[in-house]
């Protein structure tokens, strides 16, 4: 077994403190911002992928195998698709076409 | 070996953190146009070092006590696979199916956080041991939430593909109440049954089941129109569940990042519905009464509508000097977003100053219409947001509206209209209003738009795409 087990008291305070800081990071966005946003929030929760490899290392019989290719399947899915797809909306924000580079001087 | 086992799982640990800081910053980046991409992508870094340190943590202290090397080839394989197909469709993908994609994203994100907690417990109905009371609440609600939000975007994307079998159009089930009743009831017992200590795989398989079938019926009676808020609930369900998978497992950053996003995700989904003056309650127990595609008749009880034909609306925008264009949800749903910019286009090299009104919410979804814009190689400078635009209106001479409907009716300035206190564009301000559209058909509000029975608006009924190029090619003969 791995070293340091959560208690649940400990895995509670976690869980709230984790709330109560999604609740503050999101404040007055603008309404161009909302799908990148939730696109990015909606890579972020691939993280699963980590649960997903945890299950497949510890699967011993067909069916848990089976489950667990397809939870790592789906999780890399998201994880991967999720940013890319949020990059490629974010590209598009760009007020103006990018101002030409002052040439550096040599020093 | 000169690294002990509690060493590296604490140094293990604290990338963790470090990934899950990652999130939070990147998240906090993304409020703002000017740092978004950069938000993004410090959350993209994070996640590959958490995923790293991850696969190195079960290298060197494998939970089962010793090297799995089929398990090994179950993680390279579903990446493989998973990340492949997840990079192709997310780069080949058009911005108009953007937001079906990510709704199918999320719905991978739903099932795997769902398979974690079941694959859990087959091990332990296999072994015999029976989990304690937390490991068993979190696996019910995990699989309960993971699964709706897997049916329930799966059917959200088919809707915004306008799959035949999920019609964007709200569906009403017949005895859906029923249904629900009947689902909740075996959620419930089978929830109970287990917490009590029970260990049944088949109670399991049942509230799976269950909360299966209720991601349909909760998401096949919502309209289309409605889809961003609700893929963006079902985007915090699903953080939800991770956060649920996180306590099943005993992890940290499953917890950290779960609860982030369900929370973040909440907050989200309140906004976007506010910017549609709409309660997430209303939308989610089935919205206005009337539903999307009743169609009104012409000539209805708020007067009679006047047609105009497509050399005359040529006609009024060549020899304009000003012209809004107002796009909606319908432009991007018939994908005329190259046609409202060549229109644009030709009508500037007749010197006509041309402007768009973005609605905060046009498009499929808020910032969507944008996307959409800016792919078609519109100038950002010619897209104009609400607040700006609205004076704007008297002083044109032309409001062209493509496929806009709801976001562009005056009722909604008085009290007791399903619209009322939604912000509109002034659109009835201009000195004369052309409205392309395919019917008389209602907004997804169900109520007759006062704008089209306004004297100063002729209707051109005609689809976004076909109707664009024939403007296009009318005002090229003029």
């Amino acid at each position: 077994m791995n070293g340091s087990q959560l208690t649940i008291d400990l895995a509670f305070t976690i869980f709230v403190l984790a709330i109560l800081t999604g609740f503050a990071v999101i404040s007055k966005v603008p309404a161009t911002l909302h799908t990148p946003l939730m696109s990015g929030a909606n890579s972020i929760h691939g993280i699963v992928l980590v649960g997903a490899m945890i299950i497949a290392t510890s699967a011993n019989d067909p069916i848990t195998y089976l489950l667990s290719f397809v939870a790592v399947a789906f999780a890399s899915l998201n994880v991967v698709g999720g940013y890319v797809v949020t990059d490629r909306m974010l590209q598009m924000f760009k007020r103006k076409p990018a101002a030409p580079k002052a040439e550096k001087a040599e020093g | 070996m000169t690294l002990n086992s509690t060493t590296l799982d604490q140094i293990i640990r604290l990338i963790w953190l470090g990934g899950a800081v990652a999130f939070v910053l990147g998240l906090i980046r993304m409020n703002s146009p000017a740092t978004a991409r950069n938000g993004n992508l410090l959350s993209a870094g994070g996640m590959a070092v958490a995923i790293a340190a991850t696969a190195v943590w079960l290298l060197v202290l494998p939970p089962s006590g010793s090297f799995n090397p089929l398990g090994w080839l179950v993680i390279v394989l579903g990446i493989a696979i998973g990340g492949g197909y997840g990079l192709y469709s997310a780069r080949t993908v058009k911005m108009t199916a953007m937001p079906q994609l990510v709704s199918l994203f999320n719905a991978m994100g739903g099932g795997a956080a769902a398979l974690v907690a079941i694959s859990e417990y087959v091990g332990h109905a296999s072994a015999g041991t029976v989990p304690g009371l937390q490991d068993n609440v979190a696996t019910v609600l995990d699989v309960v939430i993971g699964s709706v939000t897997f049916t329930g975007s799966l059917i959200a994307s088919g809707k915004l593909m306008g799959l035949r079998i999920t019609p964007s159009r709200p569906t009403r089930i017949p005895g859906g109440q029923l249904v629900t009743v009947l689902l909740t009831v075996i959620v419930i017992v089978g929830g109970l049954y287990i917490w009590l200590g029970n260990v049944s795989l088949p109670v399991l398989l049942a509230i799976l089941a269950a909360a299966l079938i209720f991601g349909v019926t909760m998401t096949l009676p919502i309209g289309g129109a409605d889809m961003p808020v609700v893929i963006s609930l079902l985007n915090s369900f699903t953080g939800t569940a991770v956060a649920m998978a996180g306590f099943v497992l005993n992890n940290p950053l499953l917890i950290i990042a779960g609860a982030l996003v369900g929370a973040s995700g909440a907050i989200l989904t309140k906004l976007m519905a506010d910017a549609m003056n709409r309660s997430v309650l209303n939308i989610m127990v089935g919205g206005f009464g009337g539903g999307e595609g009743s169609v009104a008749e012409a000539g209805g009880a708020g007067g009679s509508v006047r047609e105009v034909s497509m050399d005359d609306a040529a006609i009024q925008l060549a020899y304009a000097s000003e012209v809004i264009i107002v796009p909606g949800y319908g432009l991007a749903v018939a994908q005329a977003q190259h046609g409202v910019r060549e229109l644009a286009e030709i009508l500037e090299g007749k010197g006509v100053d041309v402007k768009y009104a973005i609605h905060p919410v046009a498009g499929r979804m808020p910032g969507h219409m944008n996307v959409l814009l800016a792919e078609a190689n519109v100038p950002y400078t010619q897209l104009w947001e609400m607040e700006d635009v609205n004076p704007e209106f008297q002083r044109c001479d032309v409001a062209l509206v493509v496929g806009a409907n709801d976001v562009t009716n005056p009722a909604a300035r008085r009290p007791g209209s399903p619209v009322s206190g939604m912000p509109i564009l002034d659109v009835d301000h201009a000195k004369n209003i052309i409205v392309m559209k395919r019917s008389m058909g209602r907004g997804y509000a169900g109520i007759d738009n006062e704008l089209y029975t306004n004297p100063k608006t002729g209707m051109l009924f005609a689809d976004a795409k076909a109707g664009l190029a024939e403007l296009v090619a009318a005002v090229k003969a003029l």
